[in-house]
């Protein structure tokens, strides 16, 4: 029986077990079904990680090591190439490996940092042939910074997500054409830097409420055509633009990976679609906790690592000394705000501050970020810009929070 | 007079700045924070930028390692040190921060690795 | 080397008939123009077993319909191919459509298909709670059934090759001639007898050989696919009551627990443009929506198109059209349904015409390539056990083991592509359509069949992944 199982070993997985070792708590696991600790950063070879937690700007390797070097100085246990395939709500973990065979095993608390998957290209039920050379971003960054192949020459891109616009630009550095990013939406998915260093560097042109509406080619991907969308998202004929291209990268959205919360039967958000949790970052079963992409898309990693890290100690505060959680205070996301993490707060129970994170629906210029308790204002922030593409957060006090019984977070007009 | 629209890179915020360059008088509006100015007075003076990407390993059981420039190289020398990085092969083992190639096109920076590879 | 016999195609109509002559006494081949058995219509179809009530009454569709949704249940037992008789219903939306469900009954009944009745509007909403209020009636067929078509033409073609069969790749027939009293296929291939199996280019090569011309127009098919998470939104095939509107389309469960619906009906020329357009995905779905009430239309994980090989006299043929030379051509719905008797009704004109006889040891049974994920998990643990590989999970959406890739790949004719992996074991085929395991997956076919990983392809020739290793310059 161990204290807690971390099911996988990304930033997420290793943040959270460093905060359990921190708090006192060593007899852990972590499972990753990776041949290396890191997740997704591995690949991640680009620099602009950790400006919030170390104050420089890393690469994603480079990252990752800060925490697996941590980890490894501390003896955490992991186990690599491991797969958990079921979870239960008497928290008992099941994987499979090459070395352990089929095991299954208990623990007092689990924490999920599985991470999330990118959208791919039947989602989006684009027509037109099926030939090879499709792409979703992150398969193509894979295959070309770990495998080290050559992906392709002539490149379009649908979607203006980071791993897309991170990629325009890693292949036109490696002597591909890209001729074109294709975005839906009238604004941008991806973090402005990325469009300014990945994109306007090396005029590469981005279409805002484009798509790709057929796709050419019976064995390699010869073609495709992007016309542009109008407000209800459809093509508008007479607009299309045809290019030559041998690749099509989809950068077109990520999606939390609960397929195992789904088995133990977590209640999850249709919005999020990732666990709906508490201010300890507690999901809907008792004892199981959550943290990183898993629970909700991040657009920094840092941000990743210090909701891990509470999530971490939080779990630990609960194997020492469980809480009975009576009464929840549930924040209600208004006028813009399209969510909340977490979703409801247990005032009578949490530590001094609660931070609460969220995204926005749309693309606003000179808005407050308010909250209001029963009507009255709580806060305000000004923001000059809110993005999609961004996260934000407010971060509440407890004595705020006594004894009201609605919580709203909105924009509203400055 | 030259007015120049940027956007500011030096948080999540991503700014609109409008910089006006009068000689060697430069003014920065639409920033937020002094983050913002320094940004956009050295984007119109010397724009530089980190360069990562990977170079042929030997000798390891993956054929890449990942590297960077140690610092930012002006913006015009990207495929510059592009080309050097594309023509450089290393033998492992390799760690974090070692220097694979010194002075990298002429920049004067190092190109350092990003992982350790056996 | 001189066969008896060749088949040209190795679709489930060319798999079906070589499963059977290879119970015979004969040297018998396979001939297929792509790289695996099952590339052509065969792999983007309903994946339905038909009752047997659509086709007129005395035509071979008809009788093949029925007679193999008979042999179905039993032949995929025995090559322990994923089936299921979850029963269709067609649904009649307007009481003064009625008079063509009641056709459609008796047309079932002088067919003979079993077990037919027509149930009302809320006896189908018992079964189906999905089902939309506005039906009215339905034709309930029990007898129906959803199967797997890449397992059973992989199946069919494994079994045919542990008797003996020979297969052959990549080589598309494009001469035959007749040379002392036998038939030579391309200048290399001789036979005493072929067996024209080649789905939508079955006219070309009966026409190769034969005065009276036949012509396959290929009519296309698209579909959607949707994620698991659908799985029991229906529990049986639905298909529409054909109006004056249209054909309508089906919304069935897979074997696999998928959701699919579909297929348009469009005319083409070309016999290899399988690319959907937007104009018939727009058209299935809005068909599909008055059958079932909210289909969850945001759990689309795919789409693709099939192409039926539609002969303009509407019939299969299945007939000794030229000397030796036999015809089993024009297949299309109910093709993959009538596969089983097919294969039976051509092995044995074959064998009757040349006085074949069984022989005394053959194989009519096959193995399944082990599923991990649908084991129980001391199973499971069992076979981990006695090989490791079944451990290392590959593609984690389907819960796919580098074990079974290899067993994909080991096969007899196996998997030589990444479409041939998934095809098999389903690896890439879930919600995440192979992101995560393509690169795994091409590095252990390059590792199987001695290739390096950029030789790779999706499909075929020229559908290479990589263009290449990135080299020092």
């Amino acid at each position: 029986m161990y204290d807690v199982i971390v099911i996988g070993g990304g930033p997420a997985g290793l943040a959270a077990a460093y905060s359990l070792h921190e708090e006192g708590i060593d007899n852990i696991l972590i499972l990753e079904r990776d041949d290396k600790l890191g997740g997704i950063l591995n690949q991640c070879i680009h620099n602009g990680f950790g400006l919030h937690t170390f104050n420089e700007e890393l690469t994603g390797p480079e990252y990752a090591y800060r925490f697996i070097e941590k980890v490894n100085e501390a003896k955490i246990p992991y186990k690599l190439n491991s797969m958990v395939i079921d979870i239960n709500n008497d928290h008992q973990v099941t994987y499979v490996s090459k070395e352990d065979g089929l095991q299954t095993i208990e623990a007092k608390a689990i924490i999920l940092a599985m991470g999330c998957r990118e959208r791919p290209r039947g989602a989006l039920n684009i027509p037109g042939s099926r030939p090879a050379g499709i792409y979703s971003a992150g398969t193509a960054q894979r295959l070309m910074n770990i495998e080290g192949y050559d992906v392709g020459k002539e490149v379009v891109i649908l979607g203006s997500g980071d791993i897309g616009l991170i990629m325009a630009r890693r292949m036109t550095l490696e002597g591909a054409k890209v001729k074109a990013v294709a975005e839906i939406m009238p604004y941008s998915g991806g973090l402005k830097r990325n469009i300014v260093q990945c994109l306007n560097d090396y005029d590469i042109p981005l279409y805002l409420s484009h798509t790709v509406v057929d796709i050419r080619g019976k064995k390699r991907l010869e073609g495709v055509t992007i016309a542009e969308v109008g407000p209800d998202r459809k093509p508008i004929p007479g607009t299309e633009i045809d290019y030559d291209c041998d690749t099509l990268l989809l950068s077109v959205g990520l999606l939390p990976e609960n397929e195992l919360s789904k088995a133990a039967n977590i209640e999850l958000s249709r919005i999020t679609n990732g666990p709906v949790v508490n201010d300890d970052l507690q999901t809907s079963v008792d004892g199981i906790f959550a943290c990183g992409n898993v629970l909700h898309v991040h657009d920094l990693v840092d941000y990743v690592s210090s909701e891990a890290a509470l999530a971490g100690k939080k779990a630990a505060a609960y194997i020492k000394n469980k809480t009975a959680h009576q009464s929840y205070l549930n924040v209600t996301p208004k006028n813009g705000v399209r969510y909340t993490v977490p979703q409801k707060i247990d005032v009578a129970n949490m530590t001094d501050t609660v931070t609460l994170r969220f995204r926005v629906d749309n693309v606003y210029k000179k808005r407050f970020i308010k909250v209001y308790g029963d009507g009255k204002e709580l806060s305000k922030q000004m923001k000059l810009i809110l993005a999609p593409g961004e996260m934000e957060n407010v971060v509440l006090k407890k004595e705020q929070l006594q004894g009201i019984s609605e919580l709203v977070v909105c924009t509203e007009e400055a | 007079m030259e007015k120049r629209e940027l956007t500011c890179i030096g948080c999540p915020m991503g700014c609109a700045l409008t910089v006006t360059i009068d000689g060697s008088d430069i003014k920065v509006s639409g920033n937020t924070c002094i983050r913002g100015k320094n940004y956009a007075e050295n984007e119109v003076t010397n724009p530089t930028r980190i360069v990562t990407s990977t170079v042929k390993i030997n000798g390891a059981r993956l054929p890449r390692l990942s590297v960077k420039t140690k610092t930012a190289v002006p913006k015009d020398m990207i495929f510059q040190v592009m080309e050097v990085i594309t023509k450089t092969e290393v033998d492992a083992p390799k760690k974090i921060g070692d220097i694979i190639v010194s002075d990298i096109a002429g920049t004067g920076v190092d190109l350092i690795a990003t992982k350790n590879i056996d | 080397m001189l066969y008896d016999a060749i088949i040209i195609g190795g679709g489930v109509t060319g798999c079906a008939i070589a499963r059977e002559l290879s119970f015979y006494d004969l040297k018998l081949a396979l001939i297929e123009k792509e790289e695996d058995v099952c590339s052509g219509s065969s792999k983007a179809n309903s994946a339905i077993v038909h009752a047997g009530f659509d086709a007129e009454t005395g035509s071979l569709k008809a009788k093949m319909n029925v007679k193999g949704n008979l042999l179905m249940p039993q032949l995929c037992e025995d090559l322990e191919v994923s089936y299921k008789q979850n029963g269709s219903l067609v649904l009649c939306f307007d009481e003064k459509d009625r008079p063509a469900l009641m056709e459609l009954y008796e047309r079932g009944l002088a067919n003979g298909v079993e077990e037919l009745k027509v149930i009302s509007g809320d006896e189908v909403r018992q079964i189906e709670p999905a089902i939309s209020q506005n039906v009215v009636a339905a034709l309930y067929a029990p007898t129906a059934g959803i199967v797997c078509p890449f397992e059973l033409t992989f199946s069919l073609a494994e079994n045919a090759a542990a008797n003996g069969t020979d297969f052959y790749f990549n080589e598309a027939i494009t001469k035959i001639e007749r040379k002392d009293g036998h038939y030579v296929l391309n200048g290399k291939f001789e036979t005493k007898a072929i067996i024209n199996a080649a789905g939508l280019y079955s006219d070309m090569i009966h026409n190769l050989l034969c005065e009276d011309k036949l012509h396959i127009q290929p009519k296309k098919g698209d579909y959607c696919l949707f994620d698991k998470e659908t799985t029991g939104l229906v529990e049986k095939t639905i298909f529409q009551l054909p109006t004056a509107a249209g054909k309508g389309v089906l919304v069935t469960p897979t074997v696999h627990g998928n959701m699919l619906i579909g297929p348009s009906a469009t005319v083409l020329d070309d016999k290899d443009n399988t690319a959907t357009t937007q104009a018939d995905l727009d058209m299935i779905i809005s068909t599909a929506k008055p059958s079932v009430e909210n289909i969850p239309l945001n759990k689309v994980i795919t789409s693709f198109s099939g192409l039926r090989a539609h002969e303009k006299g509407g019939d299969f043929i299945l007939k000794e059209s030229a000397e030796d030379f036999f015809d089993a051509a024009g297949i299309e719905s109910p093709g993959l349904s009538s596969a089983p008797a097919i294969g039976q009704y051509m092995a044995e004109m074959v064998a009757n015409k040349y006085n074949y006889k069984k022989k005394t040891e053959y194989v009519s049974t096959r193995e399944a390539i082990p599923c991990l994920r649908e084991m129980d998990k001391e199973s499971r643990a069992e076979l981990i056990k006695k090989n490791p590989l079944y451990g290392n999970i590959i593609c984690r959406c389907e819960e796919i083991s580098e074990g079974e890739i290899i067993d994909a790949i080991r096969r007899k004719p196996g998997a030589v592509s990444l479409d041939g992996v998934k095809r098999r074991v389903r690896a890439g085929m879930g919600r995440c359509q192979g992101g995560f395991c393509s690169p795994k997956v091409m590095e252990i076919l390059a590792r199987e069949l001695k290739l390096e990983v950029e030789d790779i392809n999706k499909n075929s020739k020229g559908s290479n992944m990589l263009l290449g290793k990135m080299e020092v310059k």
